[in-house]
């Protein structure tokens, strides 16, 4: 497996893990009811987006600079 | 002597030669690691009621840690696709932002993270002792709620004699009967101005949150610290690479530079990947 498509890999499992965050930061905001909370979940959620985004990016601009090892 | 398979493939590999060295060295990594995790889990589970502490990490720290870590990958990967486009400028600076997100994130962990934790003291308590502190521990109180049993005292250590220690209380053991202190608190709250005073016959183990404080912590600092011992190894690996030694190598053959690279960033995505397993295990869940 090649670095580009090691890269690909690791930024599913980054925007996995944003996801869970802003998941687990909702829940905390469930349980203990600190507001905090959930703007770190919507600031998780925004990273996973940006992550996604980024992830495409790079996949299409490796793709036109055939960068491919 | 040339080094062969250093740029072009292997006939019967079809890859250059490092990068099957790397991979069979990544796969002996997931074992070690993959070990350690497994390892973890099943202390954890097995772990007696109330002695697996939670929200005892820093989650801000620790997500910003992690947002570093991954911020590292993205400009590794822009070094390597630098050099493949033979830019070798934006190279250097893309590496250069590598190894500061390495470096932040190393002193992050060991001048804040860590040190932390070896100032923090705990004691556990005697099962036939727990009554005798009820006040900083509030097991009537869990015990009627149905949960765990506290059978710990934690705080900052003032000072001990031959009897006895007195503890400045976490809140957790200042309040222990308040419903906000069953919880774990995922931003740090402070030690309390509250005093305890315990007495040694009554303490089962007591010492600083060091590995040998429990199982919790011996596995915190062993994953974290093999972690952080790979991170070391990546940013004086990228260091050198950084250096003026690798524009000899850029002018000489830029493609054997650009493998170097590629394969370093790959030892560099593994340990990131692994830490992106850490966070939510040991910060979050």
């Amino acid at each position: 497996m090649s670095l580009k498509a090691f890269h690909i890999v690791f930024i599913i499992f980054s925007t996995l893990l944003a996801l869970g965050t802003a998941a687990w930061c909702v829940w905390v905001d469930l349980v203990e009811g600190a507001p905090i909370y959930l703007a770190g979940a919507i600031a998780s959620f925004v990273v996973a987006i940006a992550l996604m985004v980024y992830g495409f990016w790079f996949y299409r601009k490796m793709k036109r600079l055939r960068i491919i090892t | 002597m040339e080094i062969p398979y250093t740029i072009s493939t292997r006939p019967d590999t079809g890859l250059w030669n490092a990068k099957v060295g790397i991979w069979l060295f990544l796969a002996s990594e997931v074992m070690l690691f993959g070990g350690l995790f497994s390892a973890y889990i099943f202390l954890r589970l097995d772990a007696a009621p109330g002695t697996w502490p939670h929200g005892l990490l820093n989650v801000p720290v620790g997500t910003m840690n992690t947002a570093i870590l991954i911020l590292s990958s993205v400009t590794v990967v822009l070094a390597w696709a630098s050099l493949k486009m033979r830019r070798y400028r934006a190279y250097w600076w893309y590496m250069l932002a590598t190894i500061l997100c390495g470096v932040i994130f190393l002193t992050v962990k060991l001048a804040y993270e860590w040190p932390q934790k070896f100032e923090h003291f705990g004691a556990y308590i005697k099962p036939e002792a727990l009554g005798k502190y009820e006040k900083y521990l509030g097991n009537q109180r869990r015990t009627e709620k149905g949960l765990e049993p506290r059978i710990e005292i934690t705080g900052h250590l003032h000072s001990q004699n031959a009897k006895e220690y007195e503890v400045a209380l976490d809140p957790v053991n200042a309040e222990p009967d308040n419903p906000a202190m069953d919880r774990p608190h995922f931003f740090p709250l402070p030690v309390t101005d509250k005093i305890a005073n315990i007495e040694k016959e009554d303490v089962l183990r007591a010492t600083m949150f060091l590995p040998t404080h429990n199982t919790y912590f011996a596995s915190y600092f062993t994953i974290t610290g093999l972690h952080g011992m790979h991170v070391l190894g990546g940013v004086l690996v990228f260091i050198y690479m950084w250096l003026p030694v690798s524009k000899k190598l850029y002018q000489r053959n830029p493609e054997h530079l650009a493998n170097r690279v590629e394969v370093s960033g790959l030892f560099w995505h593994f340990v990131d990947l692994i830490w992106i397993f850490v966070f939510p295990l040991f910060y979050l869940l």
